[in-house]
């Protein structure tokens, strides 16, 4: 209905960003290449996990941060900082706690120096929009999340800003909070009571993707590109258990797992190979949790991820950390949204606990370089010990400060599971030796 | 903006009522003073009645005025300091890595020591009037409160939160705005409580400095330490006793009308998720909330403020976000600043040295550092002391929440109480006796810094998690164990905090505690406190630069091998949360 040809609100033009290093340096790209157009009346939403660089490339549109390559045009004038026809709407909400309700909407415009009186009056108008009369005078603290979250609305919306940016602004939210806050905000949407022209959202969440956008972007990870785009076409108020909605749902989900085996073939499914592999930090209890699930009926084995989502009230973000390192480790394998148990999972569901450790253990040897590296210093050297310092810096060749330490974290969970290696919390020092 | 003031106006008659009255008369009251001591201040040393003190009781109200004021002076110095120096430190790299050393050994440097040299700057500055004595007094007193205060807020300003930062420049905040919307109100809770600690720990210097003696040069202020002093010399059991009472009541009504309502109005600034339980409470705040006719002065002052924290104030021509330097161009500002930095360091030490090895040896030199260990040894044995007794007291009340209710108040207030007001009695008993200076004057050291050690004990026995004990409890961890398993590791980080003050404070007190006078007789103890008292009394400068650079050394060391290691322990590994 809205596919004339009109020129574009916003466009990013082939957007790089890189990370630092923690050496300070500039490292792997976050962001490769993104090019994408936000017209008039649509909601677009960028889809991926949690690395994609979606969060970045949303700061990057907001003006709050600059880009390595590329540019940003938002009515035809290249942003260069902070603009006034985009206001960003917050996960966790960023509201200054020593200011009332009313003071946190003003504060946009008073900053601009709009005068008191109409800055009041507008402030009232957008509280009254979002459905916040009679909070005017409390406190950020004494509201409830889904309350707070409508402040932050109020706040962007009062300065009309033809743009909405959000940045998962549902995902700090309780489901039932988060699902009339959707409901709200789409309703005014529809109907058009706000001022602004178009949203552009960041989302790990594929239902609400679907729910809401009327274009999705699929970024994949590490570096985060623009992997697929989406149409949909269904009409407002949208509905979850409408079979075309599931199929959409099932069909990203598909998407989105088939992308990140392809990124690997076999060599595991997480970017960057050998020691260079960035794993996510997860519990050994979360790993084993995950198995037995499968395992049990209903799945017996084989599940549909977006089944086991919904099951364990999983999003995205937790599941597929889970499922590809199950696929990392040979305990399973995953193709076209499916998860299914390989015999070696299997295996590990019916074992006792000490069997499960020397099972988690050996595969932890097989299929994870940096774990076998670890080992392997550890054998060579005649005291059997080596500094966790030592390999955080090898890690830091290969990837950002933050994901070598979370890396190198969750090997060294894994290992003293798998009772591959001890380790020293204050001394910060790996070892062969088993405390007692 | 509803900024200071969100309270209930609705269904409450116009009458003024007695909450109004209190206040009224707590703000003319402050506003009486005010007049007074402006017009006394200005009169020329050489008038009679501006040094001389007279020992009558009724003059003691007057004096705690002009002592009280000069403390309200300092501290709103320091805060000034506070918001600039520590607002530099935190928004620029460069100065940053010069200015937070520089905070941290002046955090070091035992205060008292200089106070011959400021007072020497400072009556030349004003030559033959009073007002040179004052800055003095009021410089000694900053010194004494600045420096945390400043620490505390630069922490702060280096953690407000990432997403709040975005808000303000997503909404276009200029600098100017974002630092009166954001930082500071972040940073509030510490600095207020620091403010606070800094206050408390200052009526020790106030009550030192007002009274001085360099050389040739007495001056006496009009004020609680100066008739302190006078009554010393006068060996006036009398007026010593009516002074302590007064310096009871001074920090009592401090802290009830200051203190407690302050507090309680920083908590509005606290960044969490949920209304805390525990509400800080202050008769005083209550009243101005009830208060009907004073709340349009408050929304006047808010707005004022409003007004001032909104401004835009940017500088003409410069955008909103400049473009960064190239590296080269970086690189030679760098060499520039820091090269400028050095030559001024080594300019200053090559001054330090020229002056002191004019007049003074070698032998000078080891015979301070020698002092300086004898001290040392107080310190560390004091503390050790202070440390088995207040230890299991703090934590025999801090798990009784009556006790501790009431008790730590108290602690609280004893740590502001200043010591030296009482060293006198000290001096009667040991001549009294014929006891050993060397080892009974040690005591004072402690004697006010101790109850830092007790209340921070107090609050971490009271934050100890119930569960925990209860877990002890039923897994009949006793005796010894529980002390070494349980309740120790779990108070740890609070008593390094309270052990790191009182030490401090312990090095400070050294500079007096070491040199005590009672009339004409005099006890001292060997200690780099009594040669630093020694030096400023004969108005020896070089001696005094020497004593204080050799202890500020130790302190610094001390520091930094000793309690810093302890509180990254306390931080890292036993931080209950």
């Amino acid at each position: 209905m809205l596919q004339e040809r009109e020129k574009p609100l916003l466009e990013v033009n082939d957007v790089s960003q890189r990370y630092r290093t923690g050496s300070g340096e500039e490292g792997p790209p976050v962001l490769d290449h993104v090019s994408l157009k936000l017209t008039s009346g649509e909601i677009v939403g960028l889809l991926g996990r949690s690395g994609c660089g979606k969060s970045t490339l949303l700061r990057i549109v907001a003006g709050l941060s600059s880009p390595a390559e590329g540019t940003v045009t938002y009515d035809g004038q290249p942003v260069s900082g902070p603009v006034d026809g985009l206001a960003m709407v917050f996960q966790s909400f960023a509201l200054f706690p020593w200011l009332s309700v009313l003071a946190n909407v003003e504060i946009g415009l008073r900053a601009r120096k709009v005068p008191e009186a109409e800055a009041r009056k507008r402030a009232l108008a957008a509280i009254d929009l979002i459905g916040l009369d009679g909070f005017e005078s409390a406190f950020p603290k004494e509201l409830s999340g889904g309350m707070r979250q409508r402040v932050g609305f109020a706040r962007a919306l009062v300065i009309n800003p033809k743009i909405l940016l959000m940045d998962e602004p549902f995902s700090a939210l309780d489901v039932l909070t988060a699902e009339t806050l959707r409901s709200d905000l789409l309703d005014l949407w529809v109907e058009g009571r706000m001022p602004i022209k178009s949203i552009l959202m960041v989302t790990h969440n594929i239902e609400e993707a679907v729910l809401m956008c009327d274009r999705i972007i699929v970024l994949s990870s590490n570096p985060g590109r623009i992997a697929a785009e989406i149409k949909v076409t269904l009409q407002h108020p949208r509905n979850r258990l409408d079979p075309e909605f599931r199929q959409l749902v099932d069909k990203i989900y598909a998407l989105m797992t088939k992308r990140a085996v392809e990124a690997a073939p076999r060599d595991g499914a997480f970017p960057g190979l050998g020691l260079g592999m960035a794993l996510p930090q997860l519990s050994t209890n979360t790993i084993a949790g995950m198995i037995e699930e499968i395992h049990a009926p209903p799945y017996n084995g084989r599940a549909s991820l977006p089944d086991l989502a919904d099951s364990l009230t999983m999003e995205i973000d937790d599941l597929f950390p889970v499922a590809e390192t199950l696929q990392l480790l040979r305990f399973a394998e995953i193709a076209d949204g499916r998860i299914s148990l390989t015999a070696a999972g299997t295996k590990f569901a019916d074992l006792e606990t000490d069997a499960r450790k020397k099972l988690f253990g050996d595969h932890l040897l097989a299929y994870i370089p940096l774990a076998a590296r670890i080992k392997m210093v550890l054998d060579e050297r005649p005291t059997h010990s080596a500094r966790a310092t030592r390999f955080l810096e090898e890690l830091e060749d290969f990837m950002s400060g933050d994901y070598a330490d979370r890396t190198l974290r969750s090997v060294v969970n894994w290992g003293r599971y798998g009772e591959l290696f001890a380790y020293d919390e204050s001394s910060e020092t790996l070892s062969l030796e088993n405390p007692g | 903006m509803s900024k200071f003031v969100a309270f209930t106006s609705l269904g409450r008659r116009a009458l003024p009522n007695q909450f109004d009255l209190i206040a009224l008369v707590l703000i003319l009251g402050a506003f009486a003073a005010a007049v007074s001591v402006g017009h006394d201040v200005t009169q020329k040393i050489s008038a009679p009645q501006a040094t001389a003190i007279t020992l009558d009781y009724w003059a003691l109200p007057y004096y705690a005025l002009r002592t009280t004021l000069r403390m309200f002076v300092a501290i709103l110095a320091s805060l000034f300091f506070t918001l600039t120096y520590a607002t530099l430190a935190a928004k620029s790299n460069r100065a940053e890595k010069i200015l937070i050393p520089i905070l941290d050994v002046l955090q070091s440097v035992p205060v008292l020591g200089f106070l011959s040299f400021t007072v020497t700057f400072f009556l030349g500055l004003f030559p033959g009037s009073i007002l040179g004595a004052e800055c003095a007094a009021i410089f000694a007193i900053f010194t004494s409160q600045a420096w945390n205060m400043a620490f505390s807020f630069y922490q702060s300003l280096r953690t407000v939160p990432g997403d709040l930062i975005e808000v303000s420049r997503g909404f276009q905040l200029s600098p100017w705005q974002r630092f009166w919307q954001l930082e500071a109100p972040f940073a509030m809770p510490g600095l207020i409580w620091n403010m606070m600690m800094s206050m408390s720990g200052g009526w020790f210097f106030v009550v030192a400095s007002e009274a001085i003696s360099v050389g040739d040069n007495t001056i006496n202020l009009p004020g609680i330490g100066s008739y302190l002093s006078v009554a010393i010399s006068q060996k006036n059991a009398g007026a010593v006793f009516a002074a302590v009472i007064a310096v009871l009541a001074v920090i009592l009504l401090y802290d009830q009308l200051i203190f407690r309502p302050l507090v309680a109005f920083s908590t509005r600034f606290r960044v969490e998720l949920l209304a805390s339980g525990q509400q800080e409470r202050s008769w005083v705040m209550a009243t101005f909330k009830r208060t009907r006719w004073l709340r349009p002065i408050q929304k006047g002052f808010a707005k004022a403020f409003d007004r001032f924290a909104l401004m835009r104030l940017e500088l003409p021509g410069r955008s909103a976000r400049p473009e960064p330097l190239s590296p080269g161009a970086n690189r030679v500002i760098d060499i520039l600043f820091y090269s400028s930095v050095g030559l001024l360091a080594a300019y200053s030490f090559w001054h330090i040295v020229l002056f002191v090895s004019h007049d003074l040896s070698w032998h000078e030199l080891l015979l301070t550092i020698g002092l300086t260990s004898l001290t040392l040894l107080r310190v560390v044995f004091l503390i050790a002391l202070a440390t088995l007794i207040w230890v299991p007291v703090g934590v025999w009340i801090g798990i009784r929440p009556r006790i501790a209710e009431k008790i730590q108040p108290l602690a609280q207030f004893l740590a502001a109480f200043p010591a030296n007001v009482i060293f006198p009695v000290v001096v009667v008993l040991i001549i009294h006796f014929s006891l050993n200076p060397d080892f009974w004057l040690s005591f004072l050291i402690i004697l006010g810094t101790q109850w830092y050690i007790l209340f921070n004990v107090i609050a971490g026995a009271q934050a100890f998690p119930s569960d925990l004990r209860e877990a002890a409890r039923s897994f009949n961890v006793g005796g010894w164990d529980w002390w070494r398993k349980v309740m120790l590791p779990g108070i740890f980080p609070y008593y390094v905090t309270g052990a790191l003050t009182a030490s401090g404070g312990s090095w400070n007190a050294a500079i007096v505690a070491e040199y005590v006078k009672w009339g004409d007789d005099t006890v001292s103890a060997r200690g780099i406190g009594s040669y630093i008292a020694i030096a400023t009394k004969d108005g020896n400068f070089p001696k005094i630069v020497l004593g204080v650079a050799v202890m500020s050394v130790f302190v610094i060391v001390f520091n930094r091998c000793f309690w810093r290691p302890l509180f990254a322990i306390g931080e890292k590994r036993l931080r209950l949360s």
